[in-house]
């Protein structure tokens, strides 16, 4: 575990001081990481402190969010293709957001892109849990997560298509195809909150997560309350992906692929999965932020499309290896 | 110790239990015999709560136990195996037993030293670092009782425990279950199909036939009934 974990956390290091060193305006490391820590209120200090360390520290939050929830969903389900938009948090989160452009509230001040991809990730989790109802059983929760997705999915369709302009409907898919370009300290304070209570969540479902792979009656019979614990996950994973979804957009891949690359690694305990895809998920989304940089740095590549084009044939890689193993 | 009365569970029209009445003393085994679905396994489940009764009460210790989650059944001391041993498969024994002790206020010396003694116990402490998908069916079943153990229930309930497992391992489980009520206090269900073990197990047996208690008594009495010997016994 402790082989996995710390070139885990270097990685997640590096990467994080790489993120604050890349971009256009071509800072020094000695420059840079002067302004960042001494700060003369200079336009180095200002492109440190203000655009870069907040997009540094958003990748590693979100990234590390998505891998953490990504292996949650995946323990609590029981089925490695799980990942954390399945409980209809990203879907609805996106359709607040949509509607805070269609209806001009993004314009109207910082936070009303954000707080309404909030509240749309809220209403959507209340639906699932309505759903779903309070002892229902895995699949329940599955069938509510895809019915909200469904119906927040139709719902974004439907304001695009009734978008007053082209460039209205470009504004909002480009939102959708995710990035930390242009963040600031604000959007941090404001998912930072709700991302450590989420973390605080999913971090401690480790030993209901190892029981439950005996089965729920097992894991019942060892004193795990499964209500308790599917609550717990819903909330957690609404927490840290709602927040990240709010003020990054969709990223996908990084929570269904984490877990999967790291699962050799750790072994097949929940529990260890846990931390792993947490720093897993920091240092691939940290990794794909970099990327978008260095590209294409002219074009505004989005992350969710990196995130896409790198963890898809990742994934096929998997299953190909896996076909292997079973032949 | 355990007392149920008038237990009922019916799935639709089909009666599952039809009104069980019966008592486990403290520091005793309960044998129940009885053919496949004659409802063996559903009152287990009622008891330690996977199923809600239907109607009729589950008291452990004079508490209500009806209505409970398994979970809360857990917390009240009431531990169970299943016919299909479940084990941590990727795990070590060691960290197999380490599972339910997790949520115990217990310091890490006492952690160690309840998992040691248990897996002594089951002639499996020189196998504590291998995984448990090593062993053989029947050590599993060994490393399950294992774990329920260690988590100090008042009330074991044991669903077909000698089931596919060899000889030589069955007369090691049936030495540990016997000594089970006396050295930690637990009371014992066990549910199996093996007369030989349950008749040299149980103080008190009985005997279950489409959802009814048929017979009950010590083994010899359980033997002679003529109504078990026309139903079950077959001889």
């Amino acid at each position: 575990m402790i082989r996995v974990m710390i070139p885990l956390a270097l990685a997640v290091l590096a990467l994080f001081a790489a993120s604050l060193l890349t971009g256009p305006a071509g800072i020094g490391v000695r420059d840079g990481l002067a302004a960042l820590v001494a700060g003369d209120g200079g336009p180095l200090t200002l492109i440190m402190r203000e655009i870069r360390l907040p997009r540094a520290i958003l990748a590693l939050m979100i990234g590390g969010s998505l891998g953490l929830a990504g292996a949650a969903m995946q323990g609590y389900l029981r089925n490695p293709l799980a990942e954390p938009g399945l409980i209809g948090v990203s879907g609805s989160a996106a359709l607040g957001a949509v509607l805070a452009l269609q209806t001009g509230l993004a314009a109207s001040f910082a936070l009303g892109l954000p707080l309404m991809a909030l509240a749309g990730a809220l209403i959507g989790v209340m639906l699932v849990m309505l759903l779903a109802g309070p002892r229902g059983a895995s699949l329940t929760l599955i069938l509510a997560g895809i019915a909200v997705s469904a119906l927040a999915g139709a719902l974004v369709s439907l304001v695009l298509n009734l978008s007053p302009n082209p460039f209205a409907a470009s504004e909002m898919m480009f939102w959708m195809m995710g990035s930390l370009a242009d963040r600031s300290m604000l959007h941090v304070w404001l998912a930072a909150p709700l991302m450590a209570l989420g973390a605080g969540l999913l971090l401690t479902l480790g030993r209901g997560l190892d029981a439950l792979t005996l089965g729920e009656d097992a894991a019942e019979a060892m004193g795990v309350p499964l209500s308790r614990l599917r609550l717990q996950l819903v909330i957690g994973t609404a927490c840290v992906v709602g927040a990240g979804t709010a003020v990054a957009g969709a990223i996908g891949f990084v929570g269904l692929v984490v877990p999967h690359i790291l699962r050799p690694l750790v072994g097949a305990r929940p529990s260890r999965l846990l931390w792993a895809s947490t720093l897993g998920g920091a240092a691939m989304l940290l990794a794909a932020d970099i990327a978008v940089r260095l590209i294409l740095p002219e074009r505004d590549l989005k992350l969710g499309v990196v995130t896409a084009l790198v963890g898809a044939p990742l994934f096929l890689h998997l299953i190909l290896k896996l076909r292997k193993e079973r032949i | 110790m355990l007392r149920i009365e008038g237990l009922r569970k019916n799935f639709g029209g089909l009666k599952a239990l039809d009104g069980l009445d019966f008592e486990v003393p403290p520091r005793s085994i309960l044998g129940v015999l009885g053919m496949n679905g004659s409802g063996k396994t559903t009152m287990l489940n009622c008891i330690n709560g996977v199923y809600i009764a239907s109607s009729g009460s589950i008291q452990l210790d004079g508490k209500e136990l009806t209505g409970l989650k398994p979970a809360q059944i857990f917390d009240r001391g009431v531990g169970r195996t299943f016919q299909v041993p479940r084990v941590f498969s990727r795990m070590t024994l060691w960290d197999n037993l380490a599972v339910p002790l997790l949520s115990r206020s217990m310091t890490r010396a006492e952690r160690d030293e309840i998992r040691a003694t248990w897996l002594k116990k089951v002639h499996l402490f020189d196998l504590r670092h291998n995984y448990a998908e090593e062993l053989s069916g029947g050590q599993q079943k060994l490393l399950e009782l294992a774990r329920i153990m260690v988590s100090r229930p008042k009330l074991v309930l044991l669903d077909e425990p000698f089931a596919g497992v060899n000889p030589t391992l069955s007369r090691l489980l049936i030495d540990v279950i016997r000594d089970m009520p006396g050295e930690t206090g637990c009371s014992v269900v066990l549910v199996s199909h093996d007369l030989t073990s349950i008749y040299e197990l149980s103080h008190d047996i009985i005997v279950m036939h489409e959802g009814r208690i048929l017979a009950r008594g010590d083994a010899e009495t359980v033997q002679s009934n003529p109504d078990v010997v026309e139903a079950y016994l077959g001889a």
